[in-house]
């Protein structure tokens, strides 16, 4: 294919570095310094995509990130597949494979388009939601083919290959845009000294003067370019981030920045580099020079590929060398839109018309193009426009001097291109990220930045400063602003000069007007990319829709990924005309981040796969990966869940290691339970005011079991605490609850009673806790310890500090299993060590390994629960049975006290827990299911309460479980039903939740 | 993201070292056994919620694990002050 539309010469590209890219499967050359869009452009691509809704064929219409229509699929490869990349902004590399997302069976010859051109009358606004309502249950059907014909590009089926990067910076200044006045913004800041930062999303920095004939000082704008980056680089605290997006301005001069480090070099990034980095910036000061984007204007047919914004005609000509067609027509309402014509007659090429909306226009550029030779048709506007994959002609007529209607007779003119401008609007996405409201502004026809309680400039074009002399010198004061701020004495900048152009004034209109009312009249677009019209619009206010906001949700307009960047202020310019009201009255949307789509893969950074979340360890887990065990997930921790033996299924591993408990012994790795060191003189009072239970006289050398619950009386953790000293504790808490915990005993503490003396520490990880339990298990761990382990000298809950396998440890005597009980603490280091060597003096007794499983059921057995799978805020002490545990003696209201004694907790018939022996002793009821008093009652059933725990119980030969039932303990021996979502119903027994040895004699001997 | 100075640290730090604990200056009542089901459910559950200053609870949890008070606009995030634990606020609601 050769590049027809191709300059000889100028351009900021590189003719001697040829690239070869490949769109839908076809192969075409451009040129390193080429976007995708420009290159796409030179060899005559017209149609890159199929539209939203109607399926009319579109083409590129921009140069930058404002682009609707040129929204590609990037990929070579499966796992290389980006989608919504935008072509304007993607460079041109070698061996790039792109295709447009929609269109069947592709974008030239789309089936869809018939149901367009048939169905456009009748698809109006709510088309959808109106026609696919009923029935409702078909709804999911319908989205799915809508969506199919919509085409939104795909996600890749396998992983990313590439790796992302998150880097936090902070900095004096952060500049957001690299044209004129970030540059001089930016060369004030860096020469007074300021760590600087500045970023421009395009692959150099110069904005605009990249694409200009205007000289500065009499020599190519360029050169500033060049000298102004040069200088910037050779600081040291200056740092210089092309190819980086800001896309998001947050509180608290938070800014997001979106780095492409190497999506112009390669499909997949050059190895050990990270394809994309995410900035996370905190700055002093933040200067917004974003720029303007140019509007369009609105008129019949006018997403016709071949009409593109003016401004960006000249980008492509100036910038790329590249022509985007053969004749052109530009209609304009202001002298900027014919900079176009002027470049375009320049490149060797024929302007068949500057069609104005203005009855006089005059200003330099006016009259440079007459003075071309260039055919000025003045008070009139490109009306309609004819062809369907390519312009072919305009329609031209002249309207009135308000801009409201078409005054005269249509003339047709041949042509291939229509460049179009409305003016200007100021780029105030970031400034809105932070919640600041817009301000329109008459005189420059757009809205600009609003208030704001962020530290931000602004300069330039987002001001509505479109005037390059302008632009610099506020690019300076904000950059001299900012230094100042920060305290810092400002250096000298003297910036270029500018030849001063002369402009005329510009007429304010969007939607030029038709022959034929907007509700009949071919096709007027605002947003091309979700498909919007004007008729649309004033369809939408006809139906009642008086917020832009509504109009904007009923439309669609700005939901695309472009967020409506050309068609939103036609959009309400339109809407305040139907509503006869100004565009201010008729309010404004708010931009949102992020300014640009940004990969998923750098949102997560290295933060996904392994990485996603810490994993934390015991000390002893390469024994337990080489024994084989199945892991859970408990928390952060991976604690084994059972021991699987060669042959064995879940249930029978579970059924072993229950046995082997009961009947010998068995060991857990405990470590994982919370531990918090807490001294001090008061150490003991705290506990008892945090605990439900008393605390005052417990010895040195003694144990104790406690419920801790919130204000509202509800339990919330429970654990065993040790007194280890007169004014030392350690108390233990739930695996998944040490932290929240923790935080609760320093909430209290700090803000409560700070008078108590007291000191709270995680030791949680310090220590390894190997838990031996079972009739065998003081004759093991006698084994291992010269100390005298008898029930005389080391009773039930004391705990000793003594020697273990000639390693200092504290030993527990407390029991989570009913059986005869040791929980051995080392240091965590220590913890293998101790590990091993039980195992090798526990072989006789056929010491066996049990894990997580194993331990809730012989728990359930004994009927202990377990916070958080028994209690779920809403059961306070008595609910659980569990008074026992709660002491009305303590002189100091606990916390939970006085929530416990609430109406609603002390009434009859509260959920309580219970245990339940199913009629069928070998049915296991599933936990959650919902008990039923009558099971043939009519749905929707009365429920009387829930399972929380139940297993199948290998020592007792029958399932057990533990639930709430309404009023249950004084419901024993009665029948509750379980009806199940398969029809079956499973009839228990209420029953005591203590399964097996109700005395606690096989802990206790 | 806030910044947000720690008063303990006496430096400014990320929002994610930090969460939110609820409204400031809610005082446990001193004696519990004394108030209404109504006053104790006050206490506990009713908070308010208003557009502009708004005084609240945070603590350093990756942090000194200190508790300490922020004044806050709701409105446009801005943190007026931060003091300590058992101080009085400076910036208060008209």
């Amino acid at each position: 294919m050769t590049q027809q539309n191709r300059l000889q010469s100028g351009g900021r590209i590189d003719r001697s570095k040829p690239l070869t890219f490949t769109y839908n499967g076809k192969q075409y050359k451009g040129f390193q310094g080429d976007t995708l869009a420009s290159a796409m452009l030179a060899n005559g691509v017209n149609v890159v995509s199929r539209s939203f809704k109607y399926s009319r064929p579109r083409g590129i219409v921009a140069a930058g990130a404002e682009e609707p229509n040129a929204i590609l699929q990037l990929g070579a490869t499966e796992a290389t597949q980006v989608p919504n990349v935008r072509a304007t902004q993607q460079e041109l590399f070698n061996g790039l494979v792109s295709q447009s997302t929609n269109g069947w069976p592709n974008v030239d010859t789309d089936v869809m388009s018939v149901l367009g051109k048939v169905g456009g009358k009748m698809m109006p606004p709510g088309f959808y939601y109106k026609t696919f309502m009923f029935p409702e249950s078909l709804w999911n059907t319908y989205e799915s083919l809508i969506r199919k014909a919509a085409g939104m590009g795909r996600s890749p089926l396998e992983n990313d290959p590439d790796s992302y990067d998150h880097i936090n910076q902070h900095c004096d200044v952060m500049i957001v845009g690299a044209g004129p006045a970030g540059l001089a913004a930016a060369l004030a800041a860096a020469r007074s000294g300021a760590r600087v930062i500045l970023a421009d999303e395009q692959s150099e920095f110069g904005g605009s003067l990249l694409s200009t004939t205007e000289k500065l000082d009499g020599k190519p704008a360029s050169e500033w370019v060049s000298a102004v980056t040069e200088e910037l680089r050779s600081y040291e605290d200056v740092m210089l981030l092309p190819r980086s997006t800001v896309n998001g301005y947050h509180d608290h001069n938070f800014v997001t920045i979106h780095e492409r480090c190497t999506d112009h070099l390669s499909d997949i990034a050059p190895v050990n580099q990270a394809r994309q980095r995410l900035h996370k910036v905190r700055a002093k000061w933040v200067v917004l020079a974003t720029g303007a984007h140019e509007r369009p204007l609105v008129y019949s047919n006018n997403d016709v590929p071949g009409c593109m914004v003016s401004g960006a005609v000249s980008t492509y000509i100036n910038r790329y060398g590249v022509v985007p067609g053969n004749e052109l027509v530009v209609t304009t309402t202001n002298d900027y839109g014919y900079q176009s014509a002027l470049d375009w007659h320049d490149a060797g090429r024929k302007v068949v018309a500057v069609v104005d909306t203005r009855a006089n226009p005059a200003g330099e550029r006016v009259d440079a193009a007459r003075q071309r030779g260039i055919n000025v048709i003045t008070g009139s506007a490109v009306i309609d426009v004819q062809g369907s994959k390519r312009v072919s002609g305009v329609s031209v007529a002249p309207i009135s001097a308000d801009g409201n209607k078409v005054s005269g007779s249509v003339t047709k003119l041949n042509t291939d291109t229509v460049a179009t401008s409305g003016g200007w609007s100021p780029v105030i996405h970031l400034s809105s990220h932070t919640g600041s409201r817009p301000i329109w502004n008459d005189e420059i026809v757009g809205f600009v930045p609003g208030p704001t309680v962020q530290k931000q400039l602004t300069a330039g074009g987002i001001n509505g400063s479109y005037n390059t002399n302008s632009v610099l010198s506020e690019g300076l004061e904000a950059g001299l602003k900012a230094v100042a701020e920060v305290g810092l004495n400002a250096a000298e900048v003297v910036l270029p000069k500018a030849e001063d152009v002369k402009e005329g004034a510009s007429m304010t209109l969007f939607h030029i007007p038709h022959l034929k009312p907007t509700s009949q009249a071919p096709k007027q677009f605002v947003d091309y990319q979700t498909d919007v019209t004007a008729a649309g619009i004033e369809l939408a206010c006809r139906e009642g829709f008086e917020s832009i906001e509504h109009v904007k949700r009923y439309t669609a307009m700005g939901f695309g990924t472009d967020q409506g960047k050309l068609g939103n202020i036609n959009g309400m310019a339109v809407a305040a005309k139907a509503l006869n009201k100004t565009i201010p009255e008729t309010g404004t949307t708010i931009f949102r981040p992020n300014y640009t789509p940004i990969t998923f893969g750098a949102i997560a950074g290295r933060n996904c796969g392994e990485l996603f979340d810490p994993k934390r360890y015991s000390a002893m887990q390469m024994w337990h990966v080489e024994r084989g065990a199945k892991f859970e997930d408990v928390g952060q921790w991976k604690r084994p869940w059972y021991f699987p033996q060669a042959g064995e299924n879940m249930q029978q591993s579970l059924d072993r290691e229950c046995l082997a408990v009961r009947d010998s012994v068995g060991i857990l790795d405990a470590s994982t339970l919370g531990k918090i060191d807490i001294q001090g003189r008061d150490a003991r009072e705290f506990l008892g005011r945090i605990y439900s239970n008393a605390w005052a006289k417990l010895a040195v050398g003694k144990c104790r079991y406690g419920l801790m619950c919130g204000e509202d009386g509800m339990v919330f953790d429970d654990g065993v605490s040790a007194c280890l000293g007169d004014n030392h504790f350690l108390m233990t808490t739930t695996t998944g609850g040490a932290a929240r915990v923790l935080e609760w005993l320093e909430l209290y503490h700090q803000t409560e009673w700070p008078e108590l003396e007291v000191y709270f520490n995680t030791v949680t990880d310090h220590w390894s806790t190997l838990t031996i339990s079972g009739p065998n298990s003081r004759k093991l761990l006698a084994e291992l310890t010269d100390y005298d382990l008898s029930n005389d000298n080391f009773s039930f809950m004391d705990w000793k500090q003594i020697k273990v396998a000639g390693v200092p440890a504290r030993v527990f005597r407390i029991s989570f299993t009913g059986e005869l009980t040791f929980e051995i603490n080392v240091q965590a280091n220590y913890g293998t060590h101790v590990w091993e060597k039980l195992f090798e003096a526990g072989a006789k007794y056929n010491l066996t390994p049990y894990g997580t499983e194993t331990m809730h059921i012989l728990r359930a057995e004994k009927g202990f629960i377990i916070a958080g799978q028994d209690t779920d805020g809403s059961v306070h002490p008595f609910d659980l049975g569990m008074g026992w545990c709660v002491s009305n003696k303590k002189p100091f209201s606990y916390v939970g006290k006085r929530g416990m004694n609430r109406q609603d907790c002390v009434r009859d018939n509260r959920k309580q827990m219970v245990g339940l022996k199913t009629k069928d002793p070998k049915v296991v009821i599933p936990e959650g299911a919902q008990a039923v008093l009558d099971p043939n009652e009519p749905i929707p059933m009365k429920m009387v309460g829930h399972v929380t725990s139940s297993y199948w119980s290998a020592n007792l030969g029958h399932s057990i479980a533990m639930g709430f039932v309404k009023g249950g303990l004084d419901k024993m021996g009665e029948t509750v039903y379980y009806p199940l979502v398969d029809g079956t119903v499973i009839e228990a027994e209420i029953c005591s939740p203590i399964f097996l040895d109700p005395k606690g004699e096989r802990q206790n001997v | 993201m806030f910044h947000i100075y720690c008063p303990h640290c006496a430096e400014y730090r990320e929002e994610e070292e930090f969460h939110a604990a609820g409204q400031a200056h809610i005082a446990r009542p001193l004696d519990p056994e004394a108030c209404s089901d109504k006053e104790w459910g006050e206490y506990m559950f009713f908070r308010k919620n208003p557009r502009g200053i708004h005084h609240e609870l945070w603590v350093h949890a990756a942090g000194c694990r200190k508790f300490f008070n922020i004044t806050r606009d709701t409105q446009s995030y801005e943190i007026k002050e931060v003091y300590k634990i058992g101080e009085k606020p400076s910036v208060v609601a008209e």
